[in-house]
């Protein structure tokens, strides 16, 4: 569905994307991850058509964004960083000029209207107008919008910024029920997010994608993953650490909490050996008769992985 | 009252023609895109108080500037050409782009123009919608001038056919200090810069077509061999030596391809100017 080859955008000297290609097919949702500044919005920007990439191309369905513009566009439904709105109109009247401006047969207008107005919770101020109206309530009126003429594919900077957090629940469910029948791009810096919606996720820094897959997977990539976690008793603390240090898959031991009788510890297994070492402790614990009151297995942390490969980036 | 009628009949029966016209491209002819931009840009104009505020400033600046400043009371002669429509295209300078100034800059401002280019409709379409809407604004500003008119026809007997072609060349004089103002707000998000530039570049093109001043730029040429070409050019673009042909009752094809071709221009400047911004 939406298919971004090798895309590229200066700002004169500074380099903005470089080199950004991804495919998302029909029902992924993908989340676009990245340290502000990293280029995610101006990726959507030319995603979108708003903005002319430098050197690459874009896709929408099969449709050039910039040689098979007004097709390609017609598929997108689009809620910029900003969530721009004209303030002199009320949310139901913008909602129509949407409509009409996304090509909406005219006989259907009044129900598109209606289903969004619904599925946003935007029915106590539709009649309002759009300058008074608060943060969250112009973002979701901005959303609708991008909604509206019920698109194959859409592309989301930030949606639930601004939000509470009942609402960014209610969109996160509404991003994932969609995302079913769509392709769905969005970015955020929440990173919980990715993993309550996200069927794939993307990390980009500098312009360029330093991770891609899901985010299962990203998670298995972070340095906390397949720790094994232990607390036991019944030997000197010491001991133990000994003990867990000589095991085969074992490559590090960090040791929380120490006495004569008890051990916390953490055990960082050998380069994917991560199935192995957690039955290596446990067989461990019962040659030597430890009582083991927890065992197990850390799962990867996204905001881990995150810090580690931004950083490590930005560091040199 | 019977002569209101009759002046009116004279008067309504071409503005309803050229409005049915405008109505019939409007709604038959142009994209539905185009249509929509246009109804959502004149309503904005007519639910704020900006289109109403001009009206007045127009009115009373056109009227009061006319009886009190021109002498058209003392004339003697009720001819409405020399006091009335001579001076208003000098109000048209501030006028006009006070009208345009928002077409594009508020867009840039509010962020919208990023929701409106990712919409499936080709930049002209935008542009032309806005414009027309504009038009429209300054149509009905003119109209709404009608009752100097009938004073002059109480006061004498004016041939209103000049009366009549006086309007058109104010309007497509009009229509060009738009078509500047468009380009202009497209280059800047701020609404007051927008009208201060229009209305320089607005005088400029105005003054450069008076005459005394097209004798002192010819006289200049043997010292100001650089600059010369430069004000060649804007004594060629000065949209007066047009207006004065087309308000004299002569509708010159002549002045009126060059009316169109200004602002047809002006419009594709303006779409080069969107298309640097979001580059």
């Amino acid at each position: 569905m939406i298919e971004v080859i090798n895309l590229h955008k200066h700002f004169g000297a500074k380099v903005a994307v470089d080199g950004v290609s991804f495919t998302v097919k029909k029902g992924e949702v993908l989340g676009f991850l990245g340290p502000n500044g990293a280029g995610k919005s101006t990726t959507m920007r030319m995603v979108t058509g708003f903005m002319p990439p430098t050197l690459g191309s874009v896709r929408i369905g099969g449709a050039d964004i910039e040689t098979n513009e007004i097709e390609a566009k017609a598929k997108i439904g689009y809620l910029p960083e900003a969530a721009p709105l004209y303030s002199d109109m009320t949310v139901e009247a913008f909602l129509r000029f949407a409509a009409e401006m996304r090509r909406v047969p005219a006989a259907e207008i009044d129900a598109a209207v209606e289903r969004v107005i619904e599925t946003t919770f935007l029915d106590p101020v539709r009649h309002q107008s759009i300058d008074t109206l608060s943060k969250g309530y112009r973002h979701r009126t901005c959303f609708a919008q991008s909604i509206i003429h019920d698109p194959e594919v859409l592309i989301l900077d930030e949606p639930t910024d601004g939000l509470d957090p009942n609402q960014k629940h209610e969109i996160r469910q509404l991003i994932h029920r969609m995302g079913k029948t769509k392709a769905i791009i969005f970015s955020t810096h929440i990173l919980e997010e990715v993993e309550a919606a996200c069927t794939r996720a993307i990390i980009i820094d500098r312009g360029r994608i330093i991770a891609d897959g899901t985010p299962e997977e990203l998670k298995a990539k972070a340095s906390n993953a397949g720790t094994v976690y232990l607390k036991a008793s019944g030997s000197a603390g010491e001991a133990i650490k000994e003990w867990l240090e000589r095991l085969a898959s074992t490559a590090s031991v960090e040791v929380l909490e120490s006495s004569d009788d008890e051990i916390i510890a953490r055990v960082k297994p050998k380069k994917g050996k991560s199935n192995d070492l957690s039955s290596e402790v446990y067989t461990l614990c019962r040659e030597k008769n430890l009582n083991v009151h927890e065992l197990r297995v850390e799962e990867g942390r996204l905001d881990i992985l995150f810090r580690e490969i931004t950083k490590s980036d930005s560091d040199k | 009252m019977k002569a209101l009628i009759t002046l009116l009949l004279q008067f309504a029966v071409p503005t309803a023609i050229i409005a049915a016209v405008f109505v019939g491209i409007v709604f038959f002819v142009l994209p539905r895109e185009v249509r929509t931009i246009f109804k959502r840009e004149l309503r904005s104009y007519f639910t704020s108080p900006i289109a109403y505020v001009l009206f007045v400033v127009f009115l009373g600046i056109s009227n009061a500037l006319s009886f009190f400043f021109t002498g058209v009371l003392e004339g003697g002669e009720a001819d409405l050409f020399l006091p009335y429509f001579q001076y208003l295209p000098w109000y048209l300078i501030l006028i006009a782009p006070a009208v345009g100034m928002r077409l594009w800059s508020e867009e840039q401002r509010l962020g919208t123009m990023e929701l409106m280019l990712t919409m499936p409709l080709a930049p002209w379409h935008a542009i032309l919608g806005k414009y027309l809407a504009a038009a429209v604004v300054l149509f009905t500003m003119l109209l709404l001038s009608f009752p100097i008119v009938w004073t002059i026809n109480f006061l004498g007997e004016p041939d209103n056919g000049v009366i009549m072609s006086g309007f058109v060349a104010t309007f497509f004089v009009a229509l060009c200090f738009l078509a500047v103002t468009s380009f202009v707000s497209a280059m800047t998000r701020s609404q007051l810069v927008a009208l201060l530039i229009s209305v320089a570049v607005c005088l400029v093109l105005w003054l450069g077509g008076l005459p005394h001043i097209s004798e002192m730029l010819m006289n200049l040429k043997g010292a100001w061999l650089i600059a010369w070409p430069l004000l060649k050019l804007i004594n060629a673009v000065g949209v007066m030596p047009h207006f004065t042909e087309l308000a004299k009752g002569v509708l010159g094809l002549r002045d009126i391809i060059f009316f169109l071709t200004f602002i047809a221009f002006c419009l594709f400047a303006t779409s080069t100017a969107i298309r640097l911004k979001r580059a």
